[in-house]
């Protein structure tokens, strides 16, 4: 259950501050939530309250009842977070040590581990590339990696921010196939619309504010007038 | 990606020798070095080593590959010395340099960045009473391997986007939009630190 109250969020200070999301307040108790809206329009900011790494300006953002403000570390264990570039996201040198990053802070024993990490990689098509050194990856193994990097933490709450945008449409189905067997919720923001099928509610973005919280087919018929 | 020196997985004797026991050699063999001053003992030395590469079961193609970037500084290193100090201490200088290069590549190929990331600081606990962090020490050097490919590619991506424009070859004009970009990596990268718990 996520609870966003009365959220202002103010990039900058005075002469150069911009309000980047007015007065947002909504509750998210679905499994599949859309986020759709412009670029600039708020809902990269949006996502980021989800995990604490945006603190809003003013209101307040729960998750599961805790505080983003107050509980960080344990919100930010309970919520997987999921980049546009996975490059930016893989912070090691090969396959399955980054797998095996996310699991660091939770000093399982060693053998624990490696069967977390072996059967991430097997569940998400990775395990013959455990000891590949993760630039040489493809994009779409590379958002891959990212994913099953986060999920292996096995999060209850799953953020992803244009997890396709950089993918060709083949690997953009692949990653939207894999999102649809999870068990946990998942907040996705997106532009590539078709991915929204079946989800269970979308929210329309447009200069700072939520200005439309449907279902996908009201939510994307909204935001095509509002874009044309 | 064995001119970068990175791990190749393998079972062998020297793979599965303690990570910090090869870094403890290698700085040994390194401090040693300077004791080493005949052109036998420098062969030896560099015997040994190349012996390691068999052993680990790496090609001597692979040997040969971690010293060619070598060429220019030592055929540098190697006319100074043959004019200031002869045949004999040029061989020495060129042989214990290539013997350190060869053993430290030796290390980086048969050991997983983590396992060495995991010594050095078990190295470092040590200086925790200075307040230094290990663990953060070794973030530190992890994320620095990880950004050399990353780094590579976004020059690439910047020459490519010159080329296009049809801009010659001017350092500033490639210089500017390297560092602009590597910038706006670091708070990507940043961020998705944060959000994988390292600050937690």
């Amino acid at each position: 259950m996520i609870e966003v109250d009365d959220v202002t969020h103010v990039y900058g200070e005075q002469a150069t501050a911009r309000t980047v999301l007015r007065d947002v307040s909504v509750r998210l108790s679905e499994p599949r939530v859309g986020v759709i809206g412009a670029n600039g329009s708020g809902k990269s900011t949006f996502v980021r309250l989800l995990n604490g790494l945006v603190l809003p300006t003013a209101g307040s953002v729960r998750v599961d009842g805790l505080s983003t403000a107050d509980d960080g570390r344990e919100v930010r264990r309970r919520v997987g977070f999921c980049f546009t570039d996975p490059d930016a996201q893989i912070v090691m040198p090969t396959v399955a040590e980054d797998v095996a990053f996310g699991l660091r802070r939770r000093k399982l024993p060693r053998p624990e581990v490696d069967a977390r990490v072996a059967d991430a990689l097997t569940a998400y098509g990775l395990a013959g590339h455990a000891d590949h050194p993760a630039h040489l990856l493809s994009g779409g193994q590379k958002q891959l990696l990212a994913l099953a990097s986060v999920l292996v933490t096995e999060p209850d709450l799953l953020v992803m921010d244009e997890p396709t945008t950089l993918l060709d449409l083949r690997n953009a189905r692949h990653i939207a196939d894999v999102v649809a067997t999870l068990p946990q919720q998942v907040v996705l923001v997106t532009h590539h619309l078709e991915l929204l099928d079946g989800f269970d509610r979308v929210l329309v973005f447009d200069e700072a504010r939520l200005v439309c919280d449907d279902s996908p087919e009201a939510a994307i018929g909204y935001y095509r007038k509002l874009m044309a | 990606m064995n001119a970068l020196g990175l791990y190749v997985p393998g079972h062998s004797v020297v793979h599965r020798l303690p990570a910090g026991a090869k870094l403890l050699l290698l700085l040994l063999v390194g401090a040693g070095s300077v004791l080493l001053d005949s052109w036998w003992q420098v062969a030896g030395l560099l015997v040994l080593v190349l012996g390691g590469y068999p052993l680990a079961g790496l090609s001597l193609r692979t040997a040969l590959g971690q010293v060619r970037p070598l060429v220019w500084i030592a055929g540098f290193a190697a006319v100074v010395h043959v004019v200031v100090s002869g045949w004999e201490r040029a061989g020495v200088v060129l042989g214990v340099l290539a013997s350190l290069v060869l053993l430290a590549a030796l290390v980086t190929l048969t050991t997983r960045a983590t396992a060495m990331v995991d010594a050095i600081v078990t190295g470092c606990r040590p200086l925790r009473v200075l307040g230094v962090d290990p663990e953060r020490i070794g973030l530190v050097l992890t994320l620095g391997i990880r950004c050399v490919p990353v780094v590579v590619g976004l020059a690439e991506e910047v020459r490519e986007a010159q080329q296009a424009r049809g801009l010659g070859a001017s350092p500033r004009a490639f210089a500017v939009p390297l560092i602009v970009r590597s910038l706006r990596h670091a708070d990507a990268l940043g961020e998705a630190l944060v959000a994988r718990g390292v600050e937690d």
